[in-house]
C-alpha cells in the first residue's frame, strides 16, 4: 500500500512545458496575481516556462506602477523574480529548465508601449509566433 | 490544439485575440456568451465565416438553446457538440488555452 502510494505520487524527473498566458490588467482583477504565484509554483518545480503577456495583460510589467494610494501591492517587482529565476536557468548547465519571457508585438504596440517600458527584458513576438509557441506546450494557464 | 471562447464578442476583444493567435488545424470552441459568435447576421459573424477556412469551430449546444439561437441559425461550417462533445474535444485537441 505504502509502495502503491510512493509510485502515485512519485513525480520526480517528471518535466513539462507549461505556458502562462497573462491577458489581464494588473488591479482590475485577481487574475494576473494567480498566474504570477502558479509560475512561481512552477520555478519550485524545476518545470519549463514561458511567461507570456499579451493583451491589457501587458500593462503587468509596465515600468513605473505605483499603487499607494489605492491600497493594493504593487506585484510588478516580483517579475523580475522571474528574471532572476531565467537567468539562473540559463547559467547554469546543471539546471535544466528553461524559461522564456515573452510579449505579443500586436498588443504591446496597440498600448503604445516598446520594450524599454517593461520592468524585465523580454522577447518580442508576432501573433503567428506566439501562436507557434502555444502549440509546443503540454500545458497551459491562462488568466 | 484547442482554444475556447466564453466571452461575448461584442463586449469583449477575447475571439479577436484567439482568432489572431490560433493556427491552422487547431480547433476553437465558443461555450457561454462566446456562442453569441457563432450565429448568423451579426456584426462577428464575418470573423467565424472567415476562421472556419482555417481551424474546426464548435459551439457548445446547450449554451446555443439557454440563449435562443437556434441550430439552424448558426454559421454553415461551425458544428455543435453536447458536453460529451466538449470532453472528446479536449481528448483529440489538448493542450487548451482558455481565453478567459
Amino acid at each position: 500500500m505504502e509502495d502503491e502510494l510512493q509510485d502515485q505520487f512519485d513525480v520526480e524527473g517528471v518535466k513539462k512545458r507549461f505556458m502562462y498566458v497573462n491577458r489581464k490588467a494588473p488591479y482590475g482583477t485577481i487574475y494576473a496575481q494567480e498566474v504570477l504565484e502558479s509560475v512561481l509554483i512552477s520555478a519550485a518545480f524545476e518545470q519549463h516556462a514561458v511567461v507570456a503577456f499579451l493583451d491589457d495583460g501587458v500593462y503587468q510589467i509596465k515600468k513605473g506602477q505605483d499603487t499607494k494610494a489605492v491600497n493594493m501591492k504593487n506585484f510588478s517587482p516580483t517579475f523580475k523574480i522571474i528574471e532572476m529565476e531565467k537567468e539562473d536557468a540559463d547559467e547554469d548547465p546543471d539546471m535544466d529548465m528553461e524559461w522564456r519571457i515573452v510579449v505579443e508585438k500586436e498588443s504591446m504596440e496597440a498600448r503604445g508601449l516598446t520594450p524599454e517600458d517593461f520592468v524585465v527584458d523580454v522577447e518580442v513576438l508576432s501573433s503567428p509566433e506566439l501562436g507557434a509557441l502555444m502549440e509546443e506546450q503540454d500545458v497551459i494557464l491562462s488568466g | 490544439m484547442l482554444h475556447t471562447v466564453n466571452k461575448s464578442p461584442f463586449e469583449r476583444a477575447n475571439l479577436d485575440s484567439c482568432l489572431r493567435l490560433a493556427r491552422k488545424g487547431s480547433a476553437i470552441l465558443l461555450y457561454e456568451d462566446g456562442v453569441y459568435a457563432a450565429a448568423r447576421h451579426t456584426t462577428a459573424a464575418a470573423k467565424i465565416e472567415e476562421a472556419v477556412k482555417n481551424v474546426s469551430v464548435y459551439v457548445l449546444g446547450p449554451d446555443l438553446a439557454a440563449r435562443a439561437i437556434d441550430e439552424d441559425n448558426v454559421i454553415d461550417g461551425v458544428k455543435v457538440v453536447d458536453y460529451g462533445g466538449f470532453v472528446d474535444l479536449v481528448v483529440e485537441y489538448g493542450p487548451v488555452q482558455a481565453w478567459l
